[in-house]
């Protein structure tokens, strides 16, 4: 069992105000997934020369100053970094994969938990609640997020196996269910180059779906070719820089229940992540049907 | 009139709440209970044997009036998954939609729904009565073994696959019949079962548009000679 959540604002207040809907959301649903969780969150996108990377220290007390200070040295260019805790948000012109190669080499230890314009991720060991504490998840600000409370059930406790899973830039996926082929999609991508950090079911299908994107399907076509590949349970929640997309299995052997107002659309695994919503009691309510592709699409300014 | 006892869930947790409907019930007086502030919350009035009017003003979350006994649950909102599960008598209704698995292995009394219900509704149905205003996902009436399910508007894929002895109608598409289910012909005697089941549920509906769907049998017996090519 895990849980799910996820948020669109649709509304500039909404964009102002996304955490503290967020942050009820993702605690009640610890319920269902008290060991670890995550939460990825989409705002404006830096300029196009510029890159947002999230990266998490396993140990509390890293030095993320002198970590600024060789970044400065080493890699030069535009650098900014905002740290809290063990967690930073580093934007800078650094090519990502430039970067990704320095991270290994000079800080293995170092965890990059995602790449992109739009995007932050943070996730953590500990129940929901605590992290959403620690990391200040009611301050945050933004157009979309999606969430994820883990109870795992197929790989280890850690960090690097909660969700969100990222591939590629501004994509991330949360999952609540269990895949049955993950190995043999996993040994058809990496024939292919396409590295693994975890042996989580789900980073095989996220690794899936941005391959498919990177060799040009849109997000709604991999999904579809998802359908054929992947094997077993899930309610998938997926975003974009500017999308919100949920899926789920054939047999919808996972729940899901979403909302729609003319303010936001939330989604989770069950209602009562959603009592607390404005307006929700009178919203239209509604419970995704198997194999149907839900998308919603930013519109609003986020500022 | 009926004495109303109101239940406040922003005040009371939910063993509270069930607590005091198997215990402290008052008992003679025509009683109601309005359960307030349901906000999703799980198991509620559940376990219930006791013939008390129960409203839940509002939307509520899974197993909501699990194993009823006489009691008449009336919920003012959505449900989630598995409501009324095993209930064994009495009535469960859902104003709104009920999300998986309702009325899971019930085996009396009658769950109504007023709009739509999700998968595998009456999966493993052993004798409860269901009627479904709206329509019904997949594999509904799964291994359905004794009992009635009335969908007034569509039925998913796999309706009634590996179905019993229970029988299904359905007033308005079936997406597909699942192993051993068949539509039959509707007698009088299934247009009187029908008509008899949607005034109980107090839903108006136009008898001729039903379909009946019962077991073809064929799986009752494992056959040797069909070398599993049932």
């Amino acid at each position: 069992m895990c849980g799910i959540v996820g948020f669109l604002a649709k509304k500039p207040e909404f964009v102002q105000s996304l955490g503290e809907h967020v942050v009820p959301m993702l605690t009640c649903m610890g319920d269902r997934g008290p060991d670890s969780a995550g939460l990825a969150v989409f705002g404006e996108p830096v300029e196009s020369s510029l890159r947002r990377f999230s990266l998490y220290a396993p140990d509390r007390r890293f030095d993320w100053s002198a970590f600024e200070q060789q970044l400065a040295t080493r890699i030069g260019g535009q650098i900014e970094l905002n740290a809290l805790e063990n967690h930073a948000v580093l934007i800078g012109s650094v090519e990502p994969v430039r970067l990704k190669a320095w991270l290994t080499e000079t800080h293995p230890a170092l965890h990059l938990l995602s790449t992109g314009r739009a995007i932050d991720v943070y996730k953590d060991e500990g129940h929901p609640s605590d992290i959403a504490r620690r990391y200040q998840f009611t301050q945050f600000r933004g157009t979309h997020a999606v969430g994820h409370t883990r109870m795992a059930t197929e790989s280890a406790v850690s960090p690097a196996h909660a969700h969100p899973f990222t591939a590629g830039e501004d994509f991330c996926l949360v999952h609540n269910g269990s895949l049955s082929n993950p190995y043999s999609v996993r040994r058809k991508l990496e024939k292919k180059g396409i590295r693994f950090e975890t042996d989580n079911d789900t980073e095989a299908a996220c690794r899936f779906l941005e391959w498919r994107m990177s060799e040009g399907d849109q997000l709604e076509t991999a999904i579809q070719k998802g359908f054929e590949e992947l094997d077993g349970f899930f309610t998938l929640l997926m975003a974009t820089a500017d999308k919100l997309i949920l899926v789920r299995d054939p047999f919808a052997c996972k729940p899901a229940v979403a909302v729609e107002t003319d303010e936001y659309v939330a989604i989770s695994s069950e209602y009562r992540a959603l009592a607390h919503l404005p307006g929700v009691k009178n919203a239209r309510i509604f419970e995704p049907v198997p194999e149907q592709i839900y998308s919603w699409t930013v519109s609003s300014p986020s500022t | 009139m009926d004495r109303v006892i109101p239940l406040d869930l922003t005040r009371l947790t939910v063993r509270e709440l069930n607590h005091f409907l198997h215990h402290d019930l008052p008992t003679g007086d025509a009683v109601r209970v309005e359960i307030l502030n349901p906000n999703g919350m799980h198991n509620l009035a559940v376990g219930l044997d006791a013939p008390a009017e129960i409203d839940i003003l509002g939307h509520a979350g899974y197993f909501i009036a699990g194993m009823n006994k006489r009691a008449n649950v009336t919920v003012h909102g959505n449900v989630g998954w598995s409501v009324a599960e095993n209930i064994m008598s009495g009535t469960v209704r859902v104003k709104g939609c009920a999300s998986e698995c309702a009325g899971a292995s019930g085996h009396g009394g009658l769950l109504v729904i007023e709009e739509d219900a999700s998968s595998r509704c009456g999966i493993s149905l052993k004798g409860c009565d269901i009627v479904v205003g709206g329509s019904v996902g997949h594999m509904s009436a799964f291994m359905a073994q004794a009992g009635t399910l009335v969908v007034c508007g569509d039925a998913g894929g796999s309706l009634g696959d590996s179905l019993y002895e229970a029988t299904i109608y359905v007033g308005g598409k079936i997406h597909s019949l699942g192993a051993d289910a068949q539509e039959e012909p509707m007698t009088a005697a299934d247009m009187a079962r029908v008509s008899d089941l949607l005034t109980k549920a107090g839903i108006a509906r136009d008898l001729k548009s039903f379909k009946r769907v019962a077991s073809k049998r064929s799986l009752y017996h494992w056959h040797a000679d069909a070398g599993q090519e049932y």
